[in-house]
C-alpha cells in the first residue's frame, strides 16, 4: 500500500490550480504545525527545567529529596524515576502474559462466533478513561489488595531471606507501587493484546496449515510457526504498552499512595513522574524552584516515553506497512 | 522447530511414540486452559469495573446530578442542600466541543497530506512518526506545554486552554483514521476523477472524502470518546470550577476533574455523586465507541 502511492497527477494550470496549490500547503502547513506542536512540547519541558537542571546539576537525577521548604529547597528525580520504572516494568510483567493468552484465545481457539463479542469487549476494556480505572482501583482493588494480597505475601515472601523486605511493608493503606502496577497492568492490557492478535492474525495461512498437516498441536504451532514469524511485532506491541504505562497519570495517582519518599517495600506508597506533576503542579507558584524541578522532571518523561514508543513504532513498521 | 532425541526415539519405538504423543497432548491442553483463564481474567477486569459503575453509581443517579452545580458536603445532614453535577457536564461538554472542532479539521488536513500528497516523501514520513508518537504520548505532558503557552500568558487558568489541550490529543486520531481510510480508496477511482478533468484538490474533497466518509466520522467520533475521559491535562489548563460557567476564558469545571476531586474528598456524599460521574462518563465513551463500531462495520 505505502509503495503504491497516489497517481502522479499533473493538472492543467488552467483549471483550478490555484485551488490546487491552496489545498496542498494546507495540508502541508497543519503537517508542520505536527511536527511544531512536538518541538514546542520539547522546548517548553525543558526551558521550563532549565533553572532546576542548572540548580541541581546531574545530582538531579541521582537525588532522592523533595523538600520544598523555602530556604532549604532541594529537589530530585530519583523516587518518581523509581516509581515510574518499577510500576511500568511490573504492569508489563502482569501483563504480557495475560494479553498473550487473550490473543492466542482470540486468533487460534475461540469458536468463530465467541471472536467478535469477546474482541470487541477487551476493546471497550481500551476505551474506558484512566480515570474510572483510577476510582475503580481506589474503591475496589486497592482494599482487595490490602486485605488479600499484601498480607499473604507479607506473611509468606516475606520471610524469605535477602529478598524478603521487598514484600514486607509497614504501610498498610493498600495504596503502594504494587497497587498502581496492577491498574497499570489491567490498563494496557488490552493494547497489548490487540496488537498481538493483529499481528497473529497476519501469519500466511499456509504457513500454519502446513504445520498442522504435520501432526503438530496448536500449542505447537504457536511456539514454532507464529511466535517465530511476528516477535519482532510482539516485542513492539510490548514497548507500546510500556510507553502507555510510563506515562499514565490518573490510575495511578489514585492507587500509589502519592509519597515523595524511597520505597523499599513493594507494598510502600511512592510516586511516579506523571504523578507527581499532576498532584504539586498546580499549586505550585510560576517560577519557583519547584516548578521548574517538576517542568525537569516532565521533560525527562518525554524522553523516557519518546525512546520507548519510537523503538516501538520501529518495531513495529513492518505491521504497519503490511 | 528442532528434531528432539525423543521424537527420533518415537519414530522406532510404539510405546515412546503413545508417551510423547501423550506429553504433546498434554501441554497444549495445559496452554489452552491457561489462554481461556487469560481470556476469562480480561472479562473479569471489565465486568467488575462496570459492575461497580452501575451498582455505585445507579445509587447515587437521580435527577439532581443533572440539575444541580457543586455544593459542598452535607455531614450527613438530610436537610443540607444536595450538590450535583451540572457545572461538569456543561463544561465538559463545551471543551470536548471545542477541542473536536479545533483538532478536527487539522486532524483532516495532515491525514489529507499523508495519503494524497507525501506518502513516502521524508517531510511526510516525519509527521506520520511525530503524530504517532503523540498518539500515545503522556497527555499530561500536553498540559504542561498549553499551561506554559496559554495560561501563564493569559494569567490562570481557563477553559480555551483545556480545550486546546484536548485538541492536540483529537489531531493523532483523526490523522491516524483518515490516512488508513483515505489509502482504502482505490486508485481507479482517483483516476475516473482526474480523467474528467477535476482538479486534485476537487478530486480529495469532492469525491474521496465522501468515500471514506464513514471511516473519517469513526475516527472523530473515537477522538471526542478520547477526550471526554482525559483528565491530566485539564487539571493543568482549566482546572477546574465549582458553578455553571460558559466563560472559556476563566477556570471551567469538567467531569473527570469533578470526579478526581470528588472522589478524592472523603466525604461520603461526594464520593456517591462522584460514581454518578463516572457512571455518566464511561457510559457517554462507551455508547460513543459502539456507534463507531457499527458505523465502521456497516461500511465493509
Amino acid at each position: 500500500m505505502q509503495a503504491a502511492g497516489p497517481p502522479a497527477v499533473k493538472t492543467r494550470r488552467s483549471t483550478g490550480s490555484l485551488g490546487d496549490i491552496i489545498f496542498e500547503w494546507m495540508c502541508r502547513g497543519a503537517g508542520i504545525l505536527v511536527l511544531l506542536t512536538l518541538g514546542g512540547i520539547i522546548l517548553t519541558l525543558f526551558l521550563g527545567g532549565l533553572q532546576a537542571f542548572q540548580a541541581f546539576g546531574l545530582s538531579f537525577l541521582t537525588s532522592t529529596d523533595w523538600n520544598p521548604v523555602e530556604g532549604r529547597e532541594s529537589y530530585g528525580a530519583f523516587v518518581a524515576i523509581f516509581g515510574t520504572i518499577v510500576t511500568s516494568v511490573l504492569a508489563i510483567a502482569f501483563a504480557v502474559p495475560v494479553a498473550f493468552g487473550v490473543a492466542f484465545f482470540l486468533t487460534e481457539l475461540a469458536p468463530p462466533w465467541l471472536k467478535r463479542p469477546v474482541g470487541t469487549a477487551i476493546e471497550l476494556l481500551a476505551a474506558v478513561p484512566s480515570i474510572i480505572y483510577g476510582m475503580w482501583g481506589l474503591f475496589v482493588l486497592v482494599p482487595f489488595v490490602q486485605q488479600n494480597i499484601q498480607l499473604a505475601f507479607g506473611e509468606t515472601l516475606g520471610a524469605i531471606p535477602l529478598v524478603g523486605f521487598l514484600f514486607a511493608s509497614n504501610s498498610f493503606a493498600g495504596t503502594s507501587l504494587f497497587a498502581a502496577a496492577l491498574v497499570l497492568a489491567i490498563m494496557i492490557l488490552p493494547f497489548i493484546a490487540a496488537t498481538m492478535r493483529d499481528v497473529f492474525d497476519q501469519v500466511p495461512p499456509v504457513y500454519k496449515e502446513s504445520a498442522y498437516g504435520l501432526g503438530a498441536t496448536r500449542w505447537e504451532v504457536m511456539k514454532g510457526v507464529v511466535l517465530p514469524y511476528t516477535r519482532i511485532s510482539v516485542v513492539g506491541g510490548i514497548m507500546l504498552g510500556l510507553g502507555r504505562a510510563l506515562g499514565e497519570t490518573m490510575a495511578v495517582t489514585f492507587v500509589i499512595g502519592n509519597a515523595n519518599r524511597m520505597a523499599t517495600s513493594l507494598f510502600d506508597p511512592s510516586t511516579t513522574i506523571a504523578s507527581i506533576v499532576a498532584m504539586e503542579f498546580p499549586e505550585s507558584l510560576n517560577g519557583s524552584l519547584k516548578q521548574s524541578a517538576l517542568f525537569a522532571l516532565g521533560f525527562l518523561l518525554f524522553v523516557i516515553s519518546f525512546v520507548v514508543l519510537a523503538t516501538s513504532r520501529y518495531l513495529l513498521r513492518s505491521r504497519l506497512k503490511a | 522447530m528442532s528434531i528432539t532425541t525423543a521424537q527420533m526415539m518415537a519414530g522406532r519405538d510404539p510405546a515412546a511414540a503413545k508417551s510423547l504423543g501423550r506429553r504433546r497432548h498434554r501441554a497444549d491442553l495445559i496452554v489452552t486452559y491457561a489462554c481461556y483463564a487469560a481470556t476469562a481474567i480480561g472479562l473479569l477486569f471489565l465486568a467488575s469495573i462496570l459492575a461497580t459503575l452501575v451498582w455505585r453509581g445507579a445509587a447515587a443517579l437521580d435527577w439532581t446530578v443533572f440539575s444541580k452545580e457543586f455544593e459542598p458536603t452535607t455531614y450527613g445532614d438530610p436537610t443540607a442542600p444536595r450538590g450535583g453535577l451540572l457545572h461538569a457536564i456543561v463544561g465538559s461538554l463545551i471543551q470536548t466541543a471545542i477541542g473536536t472542532a479545533i483538532g478536527t479539521p487539522i486532524g483532516l488536513l495532515v491525514g489529507t497530506y499523508l495519503a494524497e500528497y507525501a506518502r513516502t516523501s521524508p517531510l511526510g514520513n516525519a509527521v506520520r512518526f511525530v503524530s504517532d508518537v503523540l498518539l500515545s504520548a503522556p497527555s499530561i505532558l500536553i498540559g504542561l506545554f498549553i499551561y506554559t503557552l496559554v495560561v501563564l500568558p493569559l494569567g490562570g487558568f481557563s477553559g480555551w486552554a483545556g480545550s486546546l489541550a484536548l485538541a492536540i490529543i483529537v489531531v493523532p486520531v483523526v490523522v491516524r483514521t483518515t490516512e488508513d481510510m483515505l489509502q482504502l480508496i482505490p486508485n481507479t477511482l482517483r483516476e475516473a476523477v482526474i480523467g474528467l478533468g477535476a482538479p486534485k484538490w476537487k478530486m480529495i474533497t469532492l469525491v474521496c472524502y465522501k468515500a471514506a466518509l464513514s471511516g473519517i466520522a469513526t475516527g472523530v467520533l473515537l477522538a471526542v470518546a478520547r477526550i471526554a475521559g482525559e483528565t491530566a491535562p485539564l487539571l493543568l489548563t482549566s482546572f477546574g470550577n465549582n458553578v455553571v460557567t460558559g466563560d472559556l476564558s476563566n477556570a471551567m469545571a469538567s467531569l473527570p476533574i469533578a470526579i478526581y476531586q470528588q472522589a478524592n474528598s472523603g466525604f461520603p456524599d461526594l464520593i456517591e455523586i462522584a460514581w454518578a460521574g463516572a457512571l455518566i462518563v464511561t457510559a457517554g465513551v462507551l455508547f460513543i465507541n459502539v456507534v463507531a463500531r457499527v458505523l465502521l462495520r456497516s461500511r465493509h
